[in-house]
Order: C-alpha cells, then structure tokens, then sequence
C-alpha cells in the first residue's frame, strides 16, 4: 500500500515535469530549438494567476484562464522581440536568450516590492481536500494535475496529428526552409508554437502553485523538466508525459528506499544512464544524414 | 594599414603576427606585473580573480568556442579543483604538487564526462553536462568526510615549499604567472594539429572526420584540456576566496561561465579575458549605476540578475561575437579609416537547418 501511496504522489509530480517538459517538447518540435527559460515562463504564470486572483479579486476559473490567454500572448511578442531575429543562427545562440530571459524574469518578478521576495500560496478552489479511495490518500490537487496533464496531452497529440496547423508545424520543423517553400508560414508557425509553449507552462505554474506555493524560484524545476524531455525522446509529445512520469516516480521511490541525497539527483542519474543507453530516448525517432 | 607579407612559414604560425603584437602584448605584461605598485588592494583582488575567470575561460573557450560543444556543467570541474586543492593544501602538500593534482583529477573527470560527447551531440550534450554539474554538486555537498558539506571548509593559505602567498600582491602573482603559462600553452595548442582539428569538429563532424581527424579522441581531449584548466582554475579560486562551500559550483556559476565566453566573444582566446572582465566589473558598475536609479529599484535584490539577463540577450542579438567582435569591428574602422562600410560584418541571413540530421 505504501508503494501505491509513492507511486502516486510520483506521478502526480512527474506530472508537473512532463507538462514542463510539454513546452520544451512543443519548442523543439516545432522550431528545432530548446527554451531554457520554461521554467521562469511558468513562474510567471503562476504569479500572474496570482495577481488575478488576490489584486484583482478574480474567481479562479477566470483568473486561471485569463492567466493562461495572457501568457500565450506573452509568449508570442517574446518569439517576435528575441527570437525571431536570431532564426537560422547555431542553436546556442537560442540556449543562450532564452537563458537570458530565464534571468530577465526573474530579476523583474525579484525586483517588484513586497511581492517578489516573498512565498504565496495561490487560493484554489480545490484547496487541501483529501480523497480516500480503496485506502489510498489522495490529495485533490495530486487528482488535478494527473487529470488536467492526460486531457492537455491528449488534446496536443490530436492537434498535432491531425490538424492542418501541427502537420505543418511537423514539416517546418523537419526543414523550414522547404516548408516555407509549400506555402506554409514558418514564422507566423513559429509564433504561434511559443505562445502554445508559455500556454502550457502558464497552465503547470497554476496547476503546480496549490503543492508548492508560488516562489520566484519555482522555475528551477524546469531544470528537472528537461531529463523529462530528454527520458521521452525530445521530439514527442506523449514522450514527454511518459517521461516525465518515469523521473518523478523514480525521485519518489529512491527518495524513500535510497539515503538521503539521491531524491535530489534521480532525475539526472535517470537522464544520464538514458543518454548512454539510448540517446534518442524513449520514443525518440533516430535519424542520420546520408553523405 | 599594415599589409602582411609573409615570406617563412615560421611566419605564419607564429603567436604574434608582426612587431606591433609583440610591443603591445609586452606592454600589458608589464603594465599586469606592475599592478600591484599601483592598484590599490581591493581592485588587485578583482584583477585577480579576473585573472582566474580567465584560466576558467580559456579552458571553456576551448571546449565550446573551437571544438563546438556546449557544457552546462563547468561549474563542476571548477569545483573538482577547488576542494581538491584544498584538501591536498590542508594535508600540507605544497602548491606546484596539489595543483597538479588537482589538474590531473579534474581532467579525469573531464575524461569521463567526455563520454557521452561522444555518443550524443548539440541540446543532448548540453543536458549531460548539465546533469553532470548537478551530481558533482550534490556530492560535494553530501561528501562531508572530506568537503565538509553545506558547512563548508577554510582553505589554508597557498605554500610553495615554505614560501607563503599570504599577502595580495603574492598571491596576484601566481595567479598571472599561472595564467599567462596556461593563456601560452593553449594558443600553442590551437596552432598545433590538434587544435586545428578542435576547429575542423566544431565546423563540420562529417568532414573532419573524412578528413581522418579520430572524433572520439579528440572530442575526449577538448573535454580533458578544458576540464584541466577549469581545474587549474577551480585551485586558485579556492585559495583566493578562502572559504569553499557546494553552491558556489552549482549551476549558477555554470551559467555565469558560459554567460563569460558568449559576451566575451566566442571563438577567441581574447574573448575569455574580456568575458572575465565583464564578469568580474559589472556587478561593480551596477552598484555606481544604483545612485541614479529611483530608490525603489536600485534596493530591489533582483536588479544584478535583470541587468545580466538584458544585456546576455543584447549581445546575442545584436553583437553575436561578443566583446571581441566590437574591438575588432572598431580596428576594422581605424584600419580602413574612411572607407569602413556598415555591412561589412553583417550575419548572412539564413533559415534554420536541422540538428537532427547533422
């Protein structure tokens, strides 16, 4: 029963990562390029939800959807101020802004008296409920997060399988340049992938803010994300998710069988050890270039 | 203008191209082995440490400005030297044997770090790296027998066999002497086979190796001499701060190196002084700018991280070969003094291509 119980609480976090892991995975599918600033992209959600609901006097629902359309928007006049210039540079150059926007955020968020140096606790509906099924313990913000992360998913699966938008997003992101050649709009693509990405980290920020307060360093787990990505494959979607699950029920058990410490680095032990047996990952697709 | 003819091939590997290096080189030598007659003792100690960033700096420009791959963990290897140093100081090891050791640990390290380089490339390799540094720093934290865990541990005092680098101005000299000897052998390095192969990697896998250059030792090499450097790096800083503790190796200062070399200028041994430069005197000018900003902003803690950010997405955006490429635009205008055209290093404008069929 204690098993279940871990297995559980490790995969309601893994949740968490996998949706983090989402946005990198949406980034690079779409565009071939990796955003290190997720983490603070959620963060920001998150103290926006924040805002909506204790400044503005918000109800929740509102407050989490509007949050989540504010971000999207942010996240598309962010690919237009700094990213899109440096399209078709080394793809450090990108590692490099966006890293630089991880700081930007934070400094700014830092930066805002009383708020910024502060923890707050995000007031949902949800709040500190418990679920008692079949003698498991259930936290309902747990039940949320696995919830809400399957509907996304699936949701971002469906899109990108079938709908004209995310067939085109798969075919600029396999070679922009044939893609803008049939007609597709790379850059306005483009955008629009960073809006989806800062959506979905807009939406693991308010789903995260109820287990872990709201914190201007609550980005850093976005670093934990990235073993997600990689655990899965970069370049899946469902790949993510499944990664995501498998370092966070990993963290979980080692947390409770191995000594104290190796909670803390599972997820990079996980990642490393993955990047040795299979560097593409779970559901990775291996490619070479025929010379 | 000066028109180069070059009539021996002595000439052209040559580390100064012509007189004028030799003079202007010497002259900051000897302005640098002065400085203490003349700078007052708190900016000696910045020039110390821009010193030791430099060592940090050129290893990592090695590994990522001539051989193209990334590390999101140097922080580690900079660590790896640092407690290495200083256990070996404290069993009373004298300097040149510890830091050796410590080079020689730290270059292990990056031997084995340098594994995975070799099966995995690009966003893959920085993510290794990455978790690399987080395990390093985990472990120096949780290693308490030796590294003395979050409490931390006091570095003693550096000692050559009796000689005592107690006093600023002794220790600034091991440091420049250290970084000029380190500054030397790598510039030897990238004129020699091997780093022209670093080079040939970093600008296309595929034809370096049709052109027979060993990817996997010389990827494995790039990462030992970078990692060794960090480690010569790591040692004097342990000794210049005086006081270890894990989360000075943590990922922060990762960044912070990297951050170095990209506003430095990658691809030029240059690049990583002034990128050491940088580092060491902007949070210095952020605190002169504070009396001109409204109050609320200058006490605001986050100001440093903010500014760091703007301006890391500025030279990217708008000086992509960093502090270096701005000098060198600017010798361009003397040199061609009036003829100097605005587009003369404008970036072709070109469409991503994928990394995943590279």
């Amino acid at each position: 029963m204690q098993i279940l119980q871990l297995l559980v609480s490790g995969i309601a976090q893994g949740c968490i990562y996998g949706l983090i892991a989402l946005g990198f995975v949406l980034i690079y599918k779409a565009t071939e390029t990796v955003s290190f600033a997720q983490g603070e992209l959620m963060m920001l959600g998150a103290f926006l939800g924040l805002a909506l609901i204790a400044g503005l006097g918000f109800p929740f629902w509102l407050a989490a959807i509007a949050a989540i359309a504010a971000m999207m928007l942010f996240g598309i006049a962010l690919e237009f101020a700094v990213v899109r210039p440096i399209l078709g540079q080394p793809a450090f150059s990108i590692v490099m802004v966006t890293i630089g926007i991880g700081y930007v955020a934070r400094g700014a968020i830092t930066m805002i008296p009383n708020v910024g140096t502060e923890t707050h606790t995000l007031a949902v509906p949800y709040r500190n409920e418990i679920v008692h099924a079949g003698g498991l313990v259930l936290a309902v913000e747990h039940l949320v997060v696995i919830v809400c992360t399957a509907l996304l998913c699936a949701l971002l699966y469906l899109m990108f399988r079938f709908s004209r938008i995310g067939v085109a997003m798969q075919a600029s992101s396999q070679n922009q340049l044939a893609a803008y050649y049939m007609g597709i709009p790379v850059k306005r693509l483009n955008g629009l992938v960073w809006g989806l990405a800062a959506g979905v980290a807009a939406i693991a920020g308010l789903l995260l803010a109820p287990i872990t307060f709201v914190h201007v360093n609550m980005g850093f787990i976005g670093l934990k994300a990235f073993p997600a990505a990689v655990v899965g494959g970069f370049g899946s979607l469902p790949g993510a998710i499944v990664g995501g699950l498998v370092i966070g029920v990993v963290e979980s058990l080692s947390g409770f069988f191995l000594p104290e410490g190796f909670k803390d680095v599972a997820a990079y032990v996980v990642v490393l050890l993955m990047l040795a047996i299979r560097p593409n990952g779970l559901f990775g697709e291996n490619l070479a270039k025929k010379v | 203008m000066r028109f180069l003819f070059k009539t021996r091939y002595d000439q052209d590997i040559d580390l100064a191209r012509h007189a004028g290096d030799r003079l202007w080189y010497g002259l900051l030598l000897a302005l640098l082995v002065i400085a203490p007659a003349w700078l007052p003792e708190y900016w000696l100690a910045q020039l110390t440490f821009v010193l030791i960033y430099g060592v940090v700096g050129v290893g990592l420009m090695l590994l990522a400005g001539y051989t193209g791959l990334f590390s999101l963990g140097h922080a580690a290897f900079l660590g790896v030297g640092a407690y290495t140093e200083t256990v070996l100081a404290s069993m009373g090891w004298p300097f040149p044997l510890s830091l050796a050791a410590a080079t020689a640990l730290s270059a292990a390290v990056g031997a084995i770090v340098g594994l995975p380089a070799l099966r995995v490339k690009g966003i893959y390799l920085a993510i290794a790296t990455l978790a690399f540094g987080f395990i390093v720093e985990e472990i120096l934290a949780r290693w308490e027998s030796v590294t003395g865990g979050n409490a931390g541990k006091i570095v003693p005092t550096l000692d050559v066999f009796g000689w005592k680098a107690d006093t600023p101005a002794s220790f600034y000299f091991v440091c420049l002497v250290v970084a000029v000897i380190a500054t030397l052998a790598v510039l030897n390095l990238l004129r020699a086979p091997t780093g022209r192969a670093f080079v040939a990697i970093r600008d296309s896998e595929i034809s370096a190796q049709s052109m027979g250059i060993h990817l996997a030792r010389y990827k494995t090499l790039s990462f030992m001499v970078s990692a060794a450097l960090a480690g010569v790096g790591g040692a004097l800083y342990a000794h210049q701060i005086r006081f270890l503790s894990p989360d000075q190796f943590g990922i922060l200062q990762s960044i912070d190196l990297l951050l170095m070399i990209v506003i430095g200028g990658l691809g030029s041994i240059h690049g990583a002084f002034l990128g050491a430069l940088f580092l060491i005197t902007m949070p210095q000018l952020i605190t002169l700018g504070k009396d001109y900003l409204p109050g609320a902003v200058a006490e605001a803690t986050g100001l440093q991280a903010f500014v760091y950010g703007i301006v890391l997405i500025a030279f990217v955006l708008f000086e992509p070969m960093g502090l270096y490429g701005r000098w060198l635009k600017l010798r361009t205008w003397f040199d061609l003094f009036p003829f100097y055209r605005a587009g003369m290093f404008r970036r072709q404008k070109s469409f991503q291509k994928s990394d995943r069929l590279r």
